[in-house]
């Protein structure tokens, strides 16, 4: 199956999501930044949460898709379901780092350490590793059928495997020490942190807007190179 | 079509097994690899024979993992002369057999290979794991068979990549992070004496493990061979 044709593309309606997106994580920075108190205990470092909390859920929702996608591939062989996960895939690995180095930053000063082999933490690290994996096959591989069959694989793997990396590290890691506990968010800390999880997911969709349409195009323009290559346009 | 499927995997284990045994390619290279790896590890760590056999589980781990990784790359490498894998794909009936037989190569070859690693690394860490063998062995053929079943399963696909030799490693180690945990605490504590009685758990964790992947690559290893 190939993609013939671009979408009609809808800069309206993309435009204004873009801007009601804008316009939440706006409201939900100034709410973390300025609205509510810093934390007693932790002072202004605590404010890290707000963006540190959604970018670990935008990992997560990021390789369930990728996921979802990759199953509806195998079974449909349908392109779009492809590049939907390849979108997915790209944009969880911006929000895994992103996640990671907040994550560090607020560890230095809380924890006094850069790194701790905390199972939460490690696991993300490795998450992210698995699909940097996912990521760099599909660039080693020319062919776009493959390329998706084969990283539609590594998805599937991929998030088969997170839980169980998950469980082991934490089983490993209470052996020695336990894991440092959630901690309970309440009251007007909760609501500001509502809002960043809507804003950032609201962020979420519009990035995988983009994203798609993006990838739609390249592989159109790949498509368009491959037929040149078999001589049918010249 | 079960006894097709077990005699098809039989034939390739043997295949497989026989141009080894013929032409010694890579078995001896492999042991001394091996053998170099835990070298480097005296001389990284430093010659204290406390520490190096405190550390043991984990180094005797690294060096198989580094072996082989050297040796799942080679899995698919006889079959690249003369369209040999389009030709075992065509035989007929069920493909999964390409896998299994793959799979016990690579399994066989890695148990024959810590036959010989064992002693050595008892003899140069100074391990003893002869006082709960029993233990010892059965934990680290559930840590080979793990890193056998992901390990074939991504070396089938990575065969036709580009920079395979770096992609292989790059997808397999993140994968097999639960292997290595089960494998290297459940060593560690087979060879220095589980009081706490902890090890079960480790050989839980690895039995499932093994369970898990094996049954997801066979089911979904068709996909990666298909044309």
């Amino acid at each position: 199956m190939t993609i013939t044709d671009l979408p009609q593309s809808n800069p309206g309606r993309a435009r204004l999501l873009g801007a009601a997106t804008l316009l939440l994580v706006a409201a939900g920075s100034a709410a973390g930044l300025f609205m509510v108190p810093a934390d007693a205990l932790q002072g202004e470092v605590q404010r890290l949460l707000y963006v540190h909390v959604p970018a670990a859920w935008l990992a997560m929702l990021s390789f369930f898709v990728v996921f979802v996608m990759s199953v509806l591939y195998l079974i449909q062989r349908d392109p779009r379901w492809d590049l939907l996960a390849v979108s997915a895939a790209e944009i969880g690995v911006v929000f895994t780092s992103l996640a990671l180095v907040l994550g560090s930053l607020w560890g230095k000063p809380t924890w006094g350490v850069w790194w701790t082999w905390d199972p939460r933490l490690t696991t993300t690290a490795i998450m992210l590793m698995i699909y940097v994996g996912y990521l760099v096959v599909r660039s080693f591989a020319e062919d776009p059928e493959k390329r998706a069959r084969w990283s539609a694989i590594i998805g599937i793997v991929g998030f088969v495997d997170v839980p169980i990396v998950y469980l082991s590290v934490l089983w490993w890691r209470t052996l020695h020490q336990p894991p440092s506990s959630p901690r309970s968010v309440a009251g007007e800390f909760l609501y500001v942190l509502l809002l960043n999880l809507a804003a950032f997911t609201l962020l979420y969709v519009y990035l995988m807007v983009r994203r798609y349409r993006l990838a739609v195009a390249a592989r159109h323009v790949e498509e368009l190179r491959l037929t040149r290559d078999d001589g049918r346009i010249t | 079509m079960k006894s097709s499927l077990a005699l098809r995997t039989w034939a390739i284990l043997w295949k497989d097994l026989l141009i080894e045994l013929r032409t010694k390619q890579s078995f001896s290279a492999m042991v001394f690899f091996a053998a170099l790896v835990l070298f480097l590890f005296g001389f990284a760590i430093g010659p204290d024979a406390a520490t190096l056999s405190r550390l043991g589980g984990g180094l005797l781990w690294i060096a198989i993992a580094f072996t082989g990784m050297l040796s799942l790359g080679r899995t698919f490498q006889s079959e690249e002369v003369a369209g040999g894998l389009d030709g075992l794909r065509m035989y007929p009936g069920e493909i999964r057999a390409i896998y299994l037989g793959k799979l016990l190569t690579n399994f066989s070859m890695l148990v024959v290979l810590e036959v010989v690693l064992v002693p050595v690394a008892a003899v140069l860490l100074q391990l003893e794991p002869w006082d709960r063998f029993p233990l010892f062995v059965g934990i680290t053929l559930l840590g080979t068979f793990g890193f056998s079943v992901v390990g074939t399963f991504y070396a089938s696909l990575t065969q036709h990549l580009r920079a395979r030799e770096l992609m292989l490693p790059l997808l397999l180690f993140p994968a097999l992070v639960p292997v290595f945990l089960g494998a290297v605490n459940g060593t560690t504590l087979a060879l220095a004496g589980d009081p706490l009685d902890r090890i079960g758990g480790w050989i839980r964790l690895l039995i499932a493990f093994d369970i898990i992947f094996f049954v997801v690559c066979v089911w979904i290893f068709p996909l990666v061979l298909e044309e």
